[in-house]
């Protein structure tokens, strides 16, 4: 008898503004899965991650997520963040004003239940994650990826995901913008964050990364669905041929046009 | 007809909450309406020298004679025949709780405002029992040599230094509530810091609450002494529920040579008054003036704190923030006067919107034609909560110097979608996403609060994003 799986989503259309992008998807992720999702740009990768974690500006026009086998189409994102569902963002914003130190503790008190949270406890377990992402504590005071480079921005994605402690992490693009040894501390980090309870989904355009992170299964979207799913080896092939042949097999354009 | 018989007469007719015998405690409100006999009655009662009496009358003349200011904000609907000018409240007087607002009682009970000061700001009692706090603070202050009282004892024990400054820095004529207010001032505060002294711990109208302070028609005046320098704290995030609809103020500041003067506020009418205040400085050689100024209720705000930068080396500053909900329009800004070289000034003014609330940055600077070498730098960030809200920029420049480095910028942005699904998608429902976003935005004026203020402001922005309030 296997378990509830975490994620199962069925035949998913979305849109956004009028403009349909998943055109029929099914992705299902157990716990104790690290799934990847590759596709070229524009194929639907980031709208997939925003859909699942409730952002208002997409519609759902047909299909399901479950989550723990429990429907959460008509769900806010903030109610989808306390069941354990969380998205490092590809392009994280900055909320300028809200130091990152006040922001994950209103995170924290949100997700853990206010009455479960020790300040002091929160600052010693916030200095422990910023040393173990090579995070310097000075960024608890700055403001929320104000002024941050491209790189800090995304190990602070990581530190958000080690405080929230997720049952789903979507890692979008988790890896643009990170240097050689940044890649590496990050990849460890989520690894390290990674419990046998949890499901992963990465999302990238690169094979450098699943050496870290090693993925379970690799799905290929393609113009907003899902045209071929397998092992690790999917993202090898990949990596030699490129999209091409799918993007024909589609009958859609291929890249560098 | 002689005025005491019309004074009785008056006295009689809004009759309300009886003489109490022994110890003075005798309670007077005036009748509604602005009349000469009113404006007699006001410095009699007070026992005023008859010099100040003189510019009431005189105030109340050009009062009489100006018209309506025909910008800004939509003042037509202020009835000055319906406001009562004057009202001497002693303890043992009660206006009844009930009479209060749900909204506002709802406000204390989440800002967990004590009792008695509850009571307090909601007009129900006129005395706070602050006197144990304020009583060390106001021995370490005489020991220092400063005068901190109410301008009603300022103008009884130091009359020749009240009537050397009052009205100087703002004249009756300069604008018809300035004179409004001069025909009818009661409380506000006085203070004068002596040469060189450095007054510590902020002065806060707060510890001497029970000396009227917070009327509706209150004069301040505060001269610092060449290289001293104070920080003054008035108000409270608490929403101050007045019966009378107008509450107009004159705050005077003189900061002498290379004195410090700081200016806070932070008020919250319940939102019925109109708020039209005068407030200005006069900034000597190398002296610096701020005014720190967020204004959070009320129905109609107008406000243009000012700095006139007089001698060489003088700053002036105006840190401001102002929100405006469902039917309130804030219309605040600053001016900068720059008579003289190598004068400096900062303006950062930040509104919010929401609700259909409109809020709008008037400022002026000017630069007068020898006053070369002068830096002026003007921001105005307004931030949109909804499609149905407003705001809009109105900086007006005057500068007759060329050697002048002027920067302004004025930015209007919407709440980002991105942003409020970035905190949503790390647990904060939408409210308090949106209040994160706001206090991240009045960050700036915030963190130059003293704590016990800005933990205040940040509970009160919840309060208010949560719209269970007002
Ligand atoms: N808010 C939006 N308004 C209009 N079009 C949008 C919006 N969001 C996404 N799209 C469009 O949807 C398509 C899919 O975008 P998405 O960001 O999901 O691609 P992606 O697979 O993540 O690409 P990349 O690899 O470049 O990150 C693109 O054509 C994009 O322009
Ligand atoms: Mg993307």
């Amino acid at each position: 008898m296997s378990e509830t799986p975490l994620l199962v989503i069925k035949n998913l259309h979305a849109s956004v503004d009028g403009k349909p992008i998943l055109r029929g998807l099914d992705l299902t992720v157990n716990r104790g899965e690290i799934h990847a999702l590759m596709g070229p740009n524009g194929s639907g990768k980031s709208t997939l991650s925003n859909v699942i974690c409730g952002h208002p500006n997409y519609e759902i026009s047909e299909g399901e997520i479950h989550f723990l086998g429990q429907n959460i189409n008509e769900m806010e994102a903030d109610e989808r963040a306390k069941l354990g569902i969380f998205l490092a963002f590809q392009y994280p914003t900055s909320i300028p004003g809200v130091t990152l130190a006040n922001f994950l503790l209103a995170s924290v008190k949100a997700i853990r239940g206010a009455d479960n949270v020790k300040l002091l406890a929160f600052r010693k377990e916030l200095i422990a994650q910023m040393q173990e992402l090579g995070i310097n504590q000075d960024f608890a005071k700055r403001y929320v990826n104000e002024g941050f480079s491209g790189g800090e921005k995304k190990r602070c994605e990581i530190l958000q995901m080690a405080m929230l402690k997720p049952s789903l992490a979507i890692l979008d693009e988790t890896d643009s913008g990170l240097d050689i040894d940044a890649l590496r501390i990050v990849s460890d980090g989520v690894n390290r964050l990674t419990t046998p309870e949890m499901g992963v989904l990465v999302i990238t355009h690169y094979q450098r990364l699943l050496n870290h992170i090693k993925p379970h299964k690799v799905h290929v979207l393609v113009h907003g669905r899902i045209v071929q799913s397998g092992g690790p080896e999917v993202a090898l092939q990949l990596e030699e041929k490129g999209y091409d042949e799918l993007l024909k097999a589609h009958g859609l354009e291929p890249a560098g046009v | 007809m002689s005025s005491d018989a019309a004074l009785l007469e008056e006295i009689g007719q809004d009759y309300k909450y009886g003489f109490h015998d022994g110890e003075e405690k005798y309670v007077y409100k005036s009748s509604k309406g602005l009349t000469r006999e009113i404006v007699e009655t006001i410095s009699k009662q007070k026992n005023e020298p008859a010099w100040m009496l003189e510019r009431r009358l005189e105030a109340l003349d050009i009062f009489n004679s100006k018209p309506m200011p025909e910008w800004g904000s939509d003042l037509s609907e202020i009835d000055f025949s319906d406001i009562h000018y004057f009202m001497k409240a002693n303890e043992g007087v009660e206006k009844s709780w009930d009479d209060v607002p749900e909204y506002i009682k709802k406000t204390f009970d989440r800002l967990g405002i004590p009792e008695a000061e509850r009571k307090f700001l909601a007009g129900v009692s006129a005395q706070y029992d602050s006197e144990v706090v304020y009583h060390s603070i106001r021995e370490d202050l005489e020991k220092l040599g400063v005068i901190f009282l109410d301008m009603d004892s300022g103008l009884k024990e130091y009359p020749e230094i009240v009537q050397k400054y009052f009205g100087t820095i703002i004249p009756s004529a300069d604008n018809k509530f300035a004179a409004l207010n001069t025909a009818v001032w009661s409380g506000g505060s006085f203070i004068v810091v002596p040469a060189g002294v450095k007054v510590e711990i902020p002065l806060q109208a707060y510890f001497r609450i029970n000396a009227q302070n917070m009327g509706q028609f209150e004069r301040t005046l505060i001269i610092a002494q060449p290289g001293s320098s104070v920080h003054y704290i008035e108000g409270c995030t608490a929403p101050i529920y007045a019966s009378d609809s107008l509450h107009s103020a004159v705050v005077e500041l003189i900061a002498e040579e290379g004195s410090t003067i700081r200016y806070t506020t932070i008020q919250n009418w319940s939102n019925n008054v109109f708020n039209l205040v005068t407030k200005r400085a006069y900034a000597y050689k190398n002296a610096t003036v701020e005014w720190i100024d967020g204004n959070l209720g009320s129905k109609i705000t107008m406000k243009y704190p000012a700095v006139h930068l007089m001698e060489e080396g003088a700053r002036g500053e105006v840190l401001s923030i102002a929100y405006a909900g469902k039917g309130q329009h804030q219309d605040a800004g600053a001016k900068m006067v720059h008579l003289a070289p190598n004068t400096a000034s900062t303006v950062l003014s930040k509104s919010i919107s929401r609700d259909g609330g409109r809020t709008s940055y008037r400022g002026l600077v000017k630069v007068a034609p020898d006053a070369h070498n002068v830096k002026v730098n003007v921001r105005c960030d307004a931030l949109l909560l909804d499609d149905k809200s407003r705001s809009d920029t109105y900086p007006y420049m005057e500068i007759d110097n060329k050697d002048v480095q002027v920067g302004h910028e004025a930015t209007v942005s919407k709440i980002g979608d991105e942003q409020l699904f970035y905190l949503m998608s790390r647990g904060l429902s939408e409210n308090d996403a949106i209040a994160m976003i706001v206090n991240g935005f009045f960050e700036p004026f915030i963190k130059e609060l003293p704590m016990e203020y800005a933990v205040e402001l940040n509970r009160l922005i919840q309060l208010e994003m949560e719209g269970s309030i007002g």
